[in-house]
């Protein structure tokens, strides 16, 4: 099990190779990409704020919390920081289990639990100049 | 005579702009809770029109209004969160 905050691009194919041990029979793989539109407004980029500690700390709590609900250590989570270009991977989520159910259901419950509780904050740059954070209401709660 | 409680109140995204600052320093009596930290931000950072209940983390952690803060915790002020 490893989470990182990664200021570079994410090598989704090591972390595959990472996450996978002889015992698993499947690999869920989730990567989350800059897209270029966002609500009708053409987006160019993508910056991450991050409060660093905090999104640690809550990123592990996540990676052992999916390892008692779905049976599997073999859980990788990356996130980038600071500018992230269009197309790039900004999150990557690997989770190995010995059946496939199992694989999907921690990959999917991952992502949606992170983009509610870690502190990470997304700046996005529009085609037009112009700069706005992305705030959906994605609150946590205490 | 107990000191006064002093804290940087971090601040990121959304909060940080509106402030213009990264942090913002409050200070609040002892056995001060979270609560009061929030009323003091609200105080010495007008400009950052906060939310009624707005995400407050002590130490890495979320809190809610009624936790105690100590001399030398981390507070942290939360915008909603947006990643992946």
């Amino acid at each position: 099990m490893r989470t990182a905050l990664v200021g570079k691009p994410i090598d989704v194919a090591a972390i595959a190779a990472e996450v996978v041990s002889p015992e698993d029979g499947a690999l869920s793989l989730f990567i989350g990409t800059v897209r270029n539109s966002n609500q009708g407004r053409a987006v160019d980029a993508i910056e991450y704020n991050v409060y660093a500690p905090m999104a640690e700390r809550e990123m592990t709590a996540l990676a052992h919390e999916a390892a008692a609900q779905f049976g599997t250590s073999h859980i990788v989570i990356e996130h980038r920081t600071g500018y992230v270009a269009l197309g790039e991977a900004s999150v990557a989520i690997a989770v190995a289990h010995p059946h496939r159910a199992n694989a999907m259901d921690a990959s999917r419950w991952i992502i949606e639990a992170l983009k509610t509780r870690v502190p990470i904050w997304k700046l996005e740059h529009y085609t037009d100049g112009t700069r706005e954070w992305v705030e959906h209401g994605q609150v946590p709660h205490a | 005579m107990q000191t006064m409680l002093t804290f940087d109140v971090l601040l990121f995204a959304s909060y940080a702009d509106a402030a213009g600052s990264s942090s913002i320093r409050v200070t609040v009596p002892p056995g001060a809770a979270v609560q009061d930290v929030l009323d003091a931000v609200r105080v010495a950072a007008p400009a950052l029109s906060l939310p009624t209940r707005p995400l407050v983390a002590v130490n890495h952690r979320y809190a809610k209004a009624d936790v105690a803060v100590a001399a030398g915790d981390e507070l942290a002020l939360i915008p909603p969160v947006a990643g992946g």
